[in-house]
This record gives structure tokens, C-alpha cells and sequence, in this order.
């Protein structure tokens, strides 16, 4: 039931991706930028939070998810610490992620060379 | 003779426009974002349901499934694999996590021979900078407003 919700729910998400990169001359980067920034905005005013609870991965894996990880964080140490929990809040939560793409991807890019187009 | 020959020739090329115009494709380019981008967040959940059973605490599990991911994500970049699936599946290959680590691994791979502090080390942020920006600084806005919310409560 996980794997049904989390196939439907993050499929969705790209697909409204991919409708926006067809229908409108966005590029991917931009998709990436406002689909992040969507997240931050949706998980602050908390519509993403049920979006989540629903379809768990299917709404943590797309880069929404990464916008409400930020935005969810933020507003947790703002409750705890005050003002500076703004600045504290965002990376705490999505360190992980942050941390594992810099580490992992400049491991990988030393590693691999890129493959000759075909 | 000459005219018509013109005018089918012109035809002939308006309907190879037609055809290989993106939009004709369009009901295949959202099937395929739409299957492989869900596909791509069923292994996501697989790997929070493997950690969940390990015994991590949900609230913690994000961590784990993002580095999962993200270095599922770098890895087959590195192979030559993702860009292979990105070709076919589009924004479903783009908008997960592994997307990320993509549009990491890809620039900082191709303009290694500019060295490894201006060629790997500043390309890799060519697309996760912006990401990085533009995320961030939404939420330090959004904690500022909560916060200042708060004080009128």
C-alpha cells in the first residue's frame, strides 16, 4: 500500500514537471529552483504536510519534499530557539541531503568520466 | 508542374514538422515522467521502509532515505546510466532527489579538465547552487514571518 501510494503521489508531482517543461519554455534548472521553492512555500503553510503523510516518499524524494524539509525545519527551531532558528532550522533538517550530493557527487565526478555521446 | 511539386514539398515539410514537433509527444513524455518518476520514489520508499524496520526513528528516517538516494543518484551518473533514463523519462528523472545529485555529478564530470577547484569544485554547483539559494532563503523568510507571527500571538 506504501509502494502504491509513494508510485502515485511522486509520480504525479513529476508529472506536473514534465507538463510545466512542455507547456512552458521552463528549463529544468528553473523546474528544480521553483519545484524546491514551491516545497518551502506549500510545507510552510502547511498543504504539503498531508501530501506527505499520505504518500510518505512519494512526497520526501521529489524535490518538493526538500522545500517542506526546509520549511519544517525552520519553523521547528524557531519554536525552540527563537529568531536565529530562521538560519539554523533549514540546513539542520536537509544536512543529510546537502551534505551526501557535495560528498558523494564530488567523489563520483573524480571517479567517472563522462560518457561519450551517442 | 514546378508549383506543385513545390507546394507537396512544402507539405511534405510541414507534416515532418508536425511530427517531430515535442507537443505530438507529449501524452508519451508525461507517461513516461509520470511512471519513472514514481518508479524512482518506490525505491525511495523501499529504502524508508527497510530503515523504519532497522529500528530508526521516523522522524529520522529522511536522512537515511536522502543519502540513500542522493548517492543512487550521483552513482549512476557517474555510470552513464541516469542520463540514459533522463533522456526517456524527462522531468520524471529531474524532479526526485536523484535529479539533484544529478545536475551535480554531470557538470562537475565535464568541466573536470578546468581543475579541480574551478572545473569539478565550482561546476558542480551550476543548477544545485540556485536550488541552494532560492530554497534556503525561502526559509529564512518563512522562519522570520512564523516568528514574527508568534510575537503577536
Amino acid at each position: 500500500m506504501d509502494y502504491l501510494r509513494a508510485f502515485i503521489v511522486g509520480g504525479t508531482i513529476c508529472l506536473i514537471g514534465q507538463i510545466l517543461m512542455d507547456k512552458t519554455s521552463l528549463t529544468p534548472a528553473r523546474i528544480l529552483v521553483s519545484f524546491v521553492t514551491a516545497g518551502v512555500i506549500l510545507g510552510a503553510i502547511g498543504i504539503y504536510e498531508p501530501i506527505v503523510e499520505y504518500g510518505k516518499a512519494g512526497a520526501t524524494v521529489p524535490l518538493p519534499g526538500f522545500g517542506y524539509s526546509l520549511a519544517k525545519g525552520t519553523i521547528k527551531e524557531v519554536e525552540k530557539y527563537g529568531l536565529i532558528g530562521a538560519f539554523t532550522g533549514g540546513i539542520k533538517a536537509t544536512s543529510a541531503g546537502i551534505a551526501a550530493a557535495i560528498f558523494f557527487g564530488y567523489i563520483m565526478a573524480i571517479i567517472f568520466n563522462p560518457k561519450a555521446k551517442s | 508542374m514546378e508549383h506543385t511539386n513545390e507546394e507537396r514539398l512544402k507539405k511534405e515539410f510541414q507534416d515532418m514538422v508536425k511530427k517531430n514537433a515535442p507537443s505530438s509527444n507529449f501524452l508519451k513524455d508525461c507517461l513516461a515522467a509520470f511512471v519513472v518518476g514514481g518508479f524512482i520514489c518506490v525505491i525511495g520508499q523501499f529504502v524508508m521502509n527497510f530503515f523504519l524496520g532497522l529500528g530508526v526513528p521516523k522522524e529520522d528516517v529522511g536522512y537515511y532515505v536522502a543519502t540513500i538516494m542522493v548517492f543512487l543518484g550521483a552513482f549512476l551518473t557517474g555510470l552513464g546510466v541516469y542520463d540514459n533514463i533522463g533522456k526517456f523519462a524527462g522531468a520524471g528523472s529531474i524532479v526526485p532527489i536523484t535529479g539533484f545529485s544529478n545536475s551535480i555529478v554531470a557538470p562537475a564530470m565535464e568541466f573536470k579538465r578546468e581543475g579541480f577547484v574551478f572545473g569539478v569544485g565550482a561546476k558542480m554547483f551550476v543548477i544545485a547552487g540556485p536550488v541552494l539559494v532560492y530554497g534556503i532563503s525561502s526559509s529564512v523568510i518563512v522562519g522570520i514571518i512564523y516568528y514574527i507571527i508568534n510575537l503577536f500571538k
